[in-house]
């Protein structure tokens, strides 16, 4: 994952910083009115974090519960423990079932598994029914650069462009319009589609449901007109109750979308029995490890909280800088920051803590309040640890928290310092090229020192003037 | 009242300005400010970068140089914020330790705060005239709660008048070694601050960090504008040094 080349190419991308302008500025205004409506907001964003700590802390048991559930309501709970054993599972469930084409609602975990793949790879065609999803799929099936809005990065544009290429039909920048061309295609594949599979918001434990908090209907389409559904979620989702579940809505769809309810929210329960007309015949949970399992209880436990909303990359300066591409895997922002290393290996995501200004905007607007910089932290702590930052930087740090512990030998490596640095400046009050630290300069100035330390003129000061 | 000043590794290295224009502001509201000649930094940069044990021994440091004033005041939220936010979280296995840390954060604060909340000063020396636009730092909003105490003393100076900038809350995009690693999201995150500051049309724009001052100055300068004053609030609190 090569964070720091991404990130040159998307500064470059000159449509990407237009749309990364636009999309930043409707996240946050948005979440900021809508949370004005919550009486206590911080009061419910504790209560929130207190139910997933309540989950997290017991994750067998919840898990336990909630199988239990599901199995009294007919449905079928399979456990993943990677994205390989996700793809074994969905394509046997398919084969089973003689499917041969599968509408899907949006699911992060299909993206860390890679299911599109494999399921083509079996001869099942996956059809992306989130228009965003849908759009990327079209597009060479471009992965998402936004957990919650996945085509974000692209401007109204180049989606016009993409559909008058794949749809064949004549350019429009009609918003609607082009929506109401993407449910044309899409409508012939829900109706003959034998397998719908989706991600799940939260799993309710007391009544074995699934919770789907989505914006535009096709998750409905996806979950009830297919003779068999799959949900496809992580471990951790689980929550407790439906009286939990209320507490959490009041601040997921506020938090993601700056909506106060989504405008389609389902809790979906068990298969169709005989006397209803919609539902699914089969209904297959398959809840997914993919090391989450390992994260219970340890540093980063608190992180398992997380309930996807994406308000910590909306309100990112760096993502909002650089877009969920540059980011390498399924996950952006903040929380990717923190789940790719965990997720996908530390030793594979060498950059991505360190990609952070620690500005806890992301801590701030956290739903469930996980300590987002104080993980990326202890993140690149571990880095250090394992030896895994270069050696140069390692050895800089060292030498440098030695002689800050030297109190005589720092001071003379300051005046020394302030002195290159104003020579170096010359006659201006700036520095265009710091040779210490060229990255500095690349964009920027340095302005130059004043020449001689605090301590310095300090010292002078005292001895020039007595004091009582 | 006997007031510890931690000047900052950046104060002393590039603004000593700064670090006068504090020792005014306290000594003109009466406090004995004494200037321990053996500090050095606060180790938040070892603390960022992942190595504890650089951190916990530059912590060490710090506390017994200043655990002996009534007060320490810094003037930068970011240091202040490091004392007194993650000091005490830096000794979970050493409970001595973490009691002195404990007891020197609860008395540590950044120079803004500490003049409104603990010393309740009528009056600055400063003598500013102009139009300034004010950048919250991060830790020091975030974290310290520093976010109307530089506007209530910058309200006292008869010549300044504030002109709010859009998204003064958002962060300038240094970050500490950030801004070397990452330099160019880091200036291009920069180029969004001086977009907002220059559309204000503040003659200054002011902060209580010097990271983000350098970061914003820089920038500025890069874009081209050379009219824009980049101060620290304290300079502008305090008038000539």
């Amino acid at each position: 994952m090569h964070f720091k080349a991404n990130v040159h190419a998307k500064l470059a991308d000159v449509v990407l910083q237009g749309n990364l302008k636009n999309a930043k500025g409707k996240f946050v205004t948005r979440r900021a009115e809508a949370i004005k409506d919550l009486d206590d907001f911080d009061a419910t964003r504790d209560a929130a974090a207190a139910i997933r700590n309540k989950v997290i802390d017991n994750l067998d048991l919840w898990l336990e519960c909630f199988e239990r559930k599901a199995l009294d309501t007919g449905a079928k709970v399979l456990w993943a423990r990677d994205g390989a054993e996700v793809c074994r599972l969905v394509i046997e469930i398919a084969k089973k079932h003689g499917v041969t084409k599968v509408t899907k609602s949006k699911s992060m975990l299909s993206e860390e598994a890679g299911l599109n793949h494999a399921l083509e790879a079996a001869g099942i065609q996956p059809v992306e029914t989130d228009l965003g999803e849908y759009i990327l799929q079209v597009d060479n099936n471009e992965p998402p650069s936004h957990i919650i809005a996945p085509a974000v990065h692209k401007s109204l544009d180049e989606v016009a462009d993409l559909f008058h290429k794949v749809h064949g039909t004549p350019r429009k920048t009609d918003i609607p319009a082009l929506t109401r061309e993407a449910r044309e295609v899409l409508r012939a594949h829900f109706l003959s589609a034998e397998m719908g599979l989706s991600g799940g918001n939260f799993l309710v434990a007391e009544t074995g449901s699934v919770a789907l908090v989505t914006n535009e209907g096709n998750g409905r389409m996806v979950t009830t007109m297919p003779k068999v559904h799959v949900v496809i979620t992580g471990i951790e989702k689980v929550i407790p109750t439906l009286e939990d579940l209320s507490t959490l809505m009041r601040l997921l769809p506020r938090s993601a979308t700056g909506q106060s309810i989504s405008n389609y929210f389902s809790i979906l329960t068990g298969v169709k029995k005989p006397e209803e007309h919609d539902g699914p015949e089969h209904l297959y949970f398959v809840l997914v490890d993919s090391g989450r399992a390992d994260v219970v209880g340890g540093d980063f436990h608190e992180m398992l909280r997380c309930i996807r909303c994406g308000a910590c990359m909306n309100h990112c300066p760096v993502y909002q800088t650089i877009g969920g591409h540059a980011y390498g895997w399924v996950y952006p922002g903040p929380m990717g920051s923190v789940l790719t290393p965990l997720y996908a290996g530390i030793e594979n995501s060498i950059d991505l803590p360190h990609a952070a200004t620690l500005c806890n905007q992301c801590g701030i607007v956290c739903p469930v309040k996980i300590p987002l910089p104080d993980l990326l932290r202890k993140l690149r702590e571990k880095q250090t640890e394992r030896g895994l930052r270069p050696l140069t930087e390692r050895i800089g740090l060292r030498l440098w928290a030695w002689v800050a512990q030297q109190p005589k030998l720092y001071a003379l490596g300051a005046s020394v310092g302030a002195r290159y640095l104003k020579w170096l400046a010359g006659d201006t009050d700036r520095i265009r090229l710091l040779p210490a630290a060229p990255e500095w300069t690349l964009g920027r100035d340095f302005p130059a020192p004043q020449g001689k330390t605090f301590r310095e003129l300090y010292a002078a000061r005292r001895s020039s003037t007595p004091r009582a | 009242m006997r007031v510890g000043l931690f000047v900052t590794c950046l104060v002393d290295l590039m603004r000593p300005r700064i670090g006068f224009a504090t020792l005014k502001l306290l000594e003109t509201a009466g406090c004995e400010v004494i200037v321990p000649d053996t500090q050095t930094c606060c180790g938040q940069p070892a603390w960022n970068s992942g190595d504890a044990p650089g951190a916990v021994a530059l912590a060490k440091k710090t506390i017994a140089e200043f655990e002996g004033f009534d007060y320490v005041v810094s003037p930068s939220g970011s240091c202040g914020d490091q004392i007194r936010t993650e000091y005490p979280g830096l000794f979970a296995d050493e409970p001595e330790w973490r009691d002195r840390a404990t007891a020197l954060a609860s008395r540590t604060y950044e120079l803004t705060d500490f003049l409104v909340t603990v010393l309740k000063v009528d009056s600055v020396p400063g003598d500013y005239e102009g139009t300034v636009t004010y950048h919250d730092s991060c830790s020091g909003l975030r974290s310290m709660g520093i976010k109307e105490q530089p506007r209530a003393l910058l309200a006292k100076l008869k010549g300044v008048s504030l002109k709010e900038m859009n998204g003064c809350e958002e962060c300038c995009g240094f970050g500490g070694t950030f801004s070397v690693k990452f330099g160019e999201v880091s200036a291009a995150i920069a180029e969004r601050k001086c977009d907002n500051i220059l559309a204000s049309g503040a003659q200054a724009v002011v902060g209580g960090d010097l990271g983000c001052l350098l970061n914003i100055e820089g920038k500025l300068r890069r874009m081209g504008d050379e009219k824009t004053q980049v101060l620290h609030v304290a300079e502008v609190l305090a008038g000539r040094v």
